[in-house]
């Protein structure tokens, strides 16, 4: 910090990005200003959502994390494949989820961002609700701070945590602006319901939690939906291709309720209360969509900003990822003493950690493209499980697998299994 | 309310919003919008923000209720007439105040 710099560090965005890299950096002693457009953190903020929870544990301790207003443990993984004619639903319970390194909590991000930013605070980091950053300020080729109301504030380093958009990565010319090939619209309620019914409607033990994912839901267009079970509330959503939905009739809000409304859905969140109704964009590009380089001098990207977000098909992930990139960059910050060592040590650690995980997954937005995910193969499914299960007056019982599988051939075609099939081991 | 299929004014009416009526933060620019024949926008916009006029078909924007997803900022320069001509965030705390999130 010299005598024209406010502070040490400026981070621009009050998601779990730019919070993970505050607390980081204000916890070793370093002066941070944290700018957040929302009244409050997170109030700008929605998930589906469930956090995974190692790289959590790596900033606060494990101790600070059993302190985190985080909702449920998720112990229970439900997938129901739906088509008019039926579901079919799998339930896996995991004795490992509760293990410290695999552990995932439901989470409401504008309680626990919040509850994060006041850590922050009590560190002695400086956090600014109710500011938009309008612009970087550049000098002589760097970026030396920002602008607000019409003003400078400069800083040795500036971090862009702002999102999914970033207008801030597109301003200084790191990023194009997204893919719209890869883009989810995700739309989600909040439902308040006893701790009690949502404990034996998904028969859950205190303080456990499950993850419902729903196939077949969208009405043949590429998405699905989603419950998540919070303490004494059911997150409950779908997530579509926004330029699918332009072609045709129905609006999202309208796809929302009838998913919610479904036979198979429906039991689940009934006398519940409808508290809240959010959306937000999620990027499902992938690895595709992270920027070659996530820095300039005095300026680094992180979270959904540098595009750290995984589309695993079961679930999106991209709460951890944040965290991790918070704390590549505040390490990046503590340990090097140059701004050009910064961008070096920052990229250093984010190849180290959180390229390889994306790299896993590159092939996933190719595969989760197909539409016969979306129709196809759950009509499929339920057509095989009725001729398994169904029994009735007048038909000699087909002999069931290989009913089913004539029933696979008819309605998706050999070669589209064939290609499916090979373009599934390809990825995985 | 007890849940239900829930129409979007009462979805919308479930959240806390601080409004600014005189400042919209997302402009639209009528003629394009009415030489749009596509518009995405219409069942895209998670808060049903864009209706068309029933008798002459004219395309209608309000910014309050804004959920700031950006996603007509996509589909309105990707399959639209590019009618969005200016895309912000709403002003200082204005806008969409998440409590659950």
């Amino acid at each position: 910090m010299t005598q024209d710099t406010a502070a040490d560090v400026i981070i621009i965005g009050g998601g779990i990005a730019g919070l993970s890299a505050a607390y980081m950096l204000a916890k070793e002693g370093k002066s941070v200003i944290l700018m957040e457009r929302g009244e409050t953190c997170g109030s700008k903020n929605m998930t589906g959502g469930r956090i995974y929870i190692h790289s959590l544990k790596q900033l606060l301790g494990t101790s600070a994390v059993a302190q985190a207003p985080l909702e449920r443990l998720i112990v229970k993984e439900r997938m129901s494949i739906m088509s008019t004619t039926g579901t079919t639903m799998v339930e896996y319970t995991d004795v490992h989820a509760t293990e410290e390194d695999f552990q995932s909590y439901s989470i409401l991000r504008s309680v626990f961002d919040a509850w994060l930013a006041d850590k922050i605070e009590e560190l002695g980091g400086m956090i600014l609700t109710g500011v938009q950053v309008e612009q970087l300020v550049e000098q002589d080729g760097r970026i030396a701070g920002v602008q607000i109301s019409g003003e400078e504030i400069l800083a040795d380093t500036v971090i862009a945590a702002d999102g999914i958009h970033s207008f801030i990565a597109q301003q200084a010319g790191l990023k194009n602006d997204l893919d719209t090939d890869s883009v989810g619209l995700g739309v989600k309620e909040i439902i308040q319901l006893s701790e009690e019914k949502i404990n034996e409607r998904f028969s859950l033990r205190q303080g456990e939690g499950a993850a419902h994912l729903f196939l077949g839901v969208t009405q043949g267009l590429s998405g699905g939906g989603f419950i998540y079970t919070n303490r004494s509330s059911i997150s409950l959503g779908i997530v579509v291709d926004p330029q699918e939905l332009a072609g045709q009739e129905k609006t999202i809000y309208e796809l929302l309720q009838e998913f919610k409304t479904r036979d198979a859905v429906f039991p689940l969140i009934q006398q519940g209360k409808t508290v809240e109704y959010s959306a937000h964009l999620v990027n499902e590009a992938g690895l595709m969509s992270v920027p070659r380089t996530l820095c300039r001098e005095g300026l680094l990207v992180i979270g959904d900003a540098a595009g750290f977000v995984i589309n695993m098909g079961t679930t999106i992930r991209g709460m951890d990822l944040a965290v991790w990139s918070g704390i590549n960059a505040a390490k990046a910050i503590l340990t090097a003493s140059s701004a050009r060592e910064i961008n070096e040590m920052y990229m250093k650690y984010t190849n180290e950690t959180i390229i390889p995980v994306m790299e896993r997954y590159k092939r996933y937005p190719k595969l989760l493209k197909n539409p016969r995910l979306f129709k196809e193969y759950p009509t499929a499914a339920n057509d095989m499980m009725h001729a398994v299960f169904s029994v009735d007056s007048s038909m000699v019982p087909a002999e069931s697998i290989k009913e089913a599988w004539k029933i696979a051939k008819k309605s998706i075609g050999i070669k589209h299994l064939a290609l499916d099939s090979w373009e599934v081991l390809r990825s995985l | 309310m007890t849940t239900k299929y829930t129409s979007i004014e009462d979805l919308l009416a479930c959240d806390r919003f601080h409004t600014d009526e005189k400042h919209p933060h997302i402009v639209v620019d009528s003629r394009r919008c009415a030489a749009c024949t596509s518009r995405p926008c219409l069942t895209s916009c998670p808060a049903h923000l864009y209706t068309q006029d029933l008798q002459d078909g004219s395309l209608h924007f309000d910014h309050l209720g804004c959920l700031e997803c950006g996603t007509c900022r996509f589909v309105c320069a990707v399959m639209g007439k590019q009618g969005i001509i200016q895309w912000s965030y709403p002003k200082r705390t204005s806008g969409v105040q998440y409590r659950y999130g």
